[in-house]
């Protein structure tokens, strides 16, 4: 009970994250007359991509900096993939893995810039994030690729659909309707993300954020930490660039849409309880904040005029809302600001 | 560095950004100079648009830098430069540059208020404040583009020169002015160079640290809301996400001034400097016949080779 309790306090944001999207995810499957697993399947094609560009920006906010080049490497990425992801079982998983190594180099290259020249992760991500979109402006100067459709259909679909398109296996029963790019985001966070949390090297990543001259003091390998911590994201970024590939089964170099998928993923991130000064939150926090945010968007198209909601009807109140939702809960942490006994405690 | 050089408040960035920007003429030019025959990119006419088209982006970031000063950031710069823009111009008639400013006035003060009393990280305050300001827009004008023109005032400021000096460069110097006076001159400004330094200690100094990050955060949304007007004087009119194109470059144009990203460092010359560096960098670029993907890619290279040159940080030490 004791422990509960101490995890409770400690991932105070993460359960905040997950409250919130449950009452709103609620909200949505009640007003929805037909509410399947399909619909599941749909909402979770959608929010796999920010759920993966939100990982990608948890791990350098955990450090204490900000990434702003996950959206451009994300898009590159997606230009990339878009030549590649066609062709034999042989060809598709090359390509997957190029893009992949891609990813977390040119995320290795952020967190030399950082490391070894010794500039703020935001600015040298602004920088970073221009060349991603040259780069991808240059792979695919104009929308479209050359997709495999099986490949796209198979794997956004659920497990059945992956088993019938291929002649694997026939209906798995319910096993079978568990939607695919869930299986996905679990895959990426426990053979990724839950193993680099328990190494070393993942909590020095913690340890800098909290106080960075203590951690050095303490032994821990910072380069080193700061290194893996930019590989990381940009691997995240990566993952996030081929699945938007498969979903949308072409590649389009759209520096707006990069800007605004970095934008949300810091919402999502301090949604799900990451500080952005570093030090605490977690990429699980970061799937649930983009859960929100994308649950919001779900909640716009199913609103019944006539309800108690229906002045919310209008599609056009959704950015609104968005913001409001964002500002309302970043200023529930404030609380802490009218209880303090000493206003130099706040300056830190 | 001699001591003549630093009290007329020019430093190693400086002095590295104005020489890059003579570099980046004097390259344009012997391209002019092979393929043309001419010297275009010399000729006062193509400098003096260039200052105008800059006048843009550097208002922009004379506002941005007063909040990076404080070590803070103001992502709502965007939408707030948008909604002045296209809230004066529906308005329409002599009130809508007040109208415009207020805007400024308001979003200013909200992002300040909330950031000095509520304490939440300026980076996803005004990241949402821009999200209800992108929606508050999007309301009025129903997801369209206004059909409303730019005042007569508007385009006299935006648009209309005397004697050939865009009246744009014109309020740049002067805002740049009032700016360099606050900094220099009055008590705000040496207490914003002191926020950015340590704010505890600054509070303990008996300083209303939460006034002046409100004023700061006013600057930084009237700066916008002046960009706003007039580059909807520039373009005679207004429209949806005019600001976006302003967000990210005004960041690099302080930063390229040699102005700390964590605040408490930086002189305003160089952040009109890193105005002129970056507008006229796409400028000749693009008479160059550079790609898009190309001048992207020479962009981001420039911003991180100028910092490896000067915006290093400190080594870290026991």
């Amino acid at each position: 009970m004791k422990t509960l309790r101490i995890y409770a306090t400690q991932n105070l944001g993460l359960l905040i994250a997950i409250a919130i999207f449950l009452v709103l995810y609620l909200i949505y499957a009640t007003q929805l007359s037909r509410f399947g697993m399909n619909v599941v399947l749909q909402n979770a094609n959608e929010v796999v991509p920010l759920a993966l560009v939100s990982m990608a920006q948890t791990v350098p906010v955990l450090l204490g900096g900000l990434d702003l080049s996950v959206g451009p490497l994300m898009t590159m990425i997606n230009c990339i993939a878009s030549e590649f992801l066609a062709g034999d079982i042989w060809s598709v998983l090359f390509g997957c893995v190029l893009c992949l190594v891609i990813g977390s180099a040119c995320g290795l290259l952020n967190g030399c810039i950082v490391v070894y020249g010794r500039i703020q992760p935001i600015i040298a991500t602004l920088a970073t994030g221009a060349i991603f979109i040259g780069v991808a402006l240059f792979v695919r100067p104009t929308p479209g690729g050359k997709v495999d459709g099986d490949l796209s259909w198979a794997l956004t679909n659920d497990i059945n659909e992956l088993g019938y398109t291929y002649g694997w296996w026939e209906d798995l029963g319910w096993f079978g309707l568990i939607p695919l790019p869930a299986v996905f985001l679990v895959l990426v966070v426990l053979l990724v993300w839950i193993p680099f949390r328990r190494s070393a090297t993942g909590r020095g990543c913690y340890a800098i954020g909290s106080a960075e001259g203590a951690a050095y003091m303490s032994g821990i390998a910072i380069n080193r930490s700061k290194l893996a911590a930019f590989t990381l994201a940009g691997f995240f970024a990566a993952c996030a660039g081929l699945y938007l590939t498969l979903l949308t089964g072409s590649g389009n170099a759209d520096a707006q849409q990069a800007g605004s998928y970095t934008l949300n993923s810091i919402a999502a991130v301090v949604i799900g309880g990451t500080s952005l000064f570093g030090g605490t939150g977690g990429c699980i926090g970061a799937i649930f904040g983009a859960m929100v945010i994308r649950a919001i968007s779900f909640i716009f198209r199913v609103i019944d005029e006539n309800s108690i909601f229906g002045f919310l009807a209008s599609p056009l109140l959704q950015s609104l809302v968005e913001g409001a939702i964002l500002l309302l809960a970043v200023s529930l942490g404030a609380a802490r600001v009218f209880r303090v006994r000493n206003r130099l405690t706040l300056f830190t | 560095m001699s001591s003549a050089t630093t009290r007329m408040g020019i430093d190693k960035p400086i002095l590295i950004a104005g020489a890059f920007v003579i570099v980046i003429l004097l390259v344009g030019s012997a391209y002019t100079l092979a393929t043309q025959g001419t010297l275009s990119f010399l000729s006062p006419t193509y400098l003096l648009q260039q200052l105008q088209i800059a006048s843009f982006l550097g208002i922009t970031a004379a506002g941005m830098m007063m909040v990076i000063l404080l070590g803070h950031i103001d992502l709502s710069v965007p939408w707030t430069l948008s909604a002045a823009a296209m809230l004066a111009t529906a308005v329409g008639g002599p009130a809508a540059v007040p109208v415009g400013l207020g805007v400024g006035l308001v979003v200013g003060l909200f992002n300040g208020l909330g950031v000095a009393y509520l304490r939440v990280p300026s980076m996803i305050f005004t990241l949402g404040v821009n999200t209800v300001l992108m929606g508050l827009m999007v309301i009025l004008t129903g997801g369209f583009a206004p059909q409303s023109a730019a005042t007569d005032l508007m385009l006299f400021f935006g648009r209309d020169r005397t004697f050939g000096i865009p009246h744009a460069v014109i309020l740049w110097i002067a805002v740049s002015v009032a700016i360099v006076f606050i900094l220099n001159r009055t008590p705000l400004g040496r207490y914003m160079y002191a926020i950015g330094n340590r704010e505890a200690a600054t509070y303990l100094s008996g300083v209303n640290t939460r006034l002046v990050i409100i004023c700061s955060f006013v600057i930084c949304s009237l700066c916008a809301a002046i960009a706003g007007l007039l580059l909807a004087g520039y373009s005679s009119r207004a429209f949806q996400a005019m600001g976006d194109e302003y967000l990210l470059p005004s960041i690099a144009a302080v930063v390229l001034g040699g102005t700390h990203i964590l605040g408490g460092r930086g002189k305003y010359l160089g952040t009109v400097i890193g105005a002129v560096l970056i507008v006229l960098l796409q400028s000749v670029l693009s008479v160059m016949q550079m790609p898009e993907a190309g001048r992207q890619i020479i962009y981001g290279a420039v911003i991180i080779l100028m910092l490896l040159v000067y915006g290093r940080g400190d080594k870290l030490r026991a």
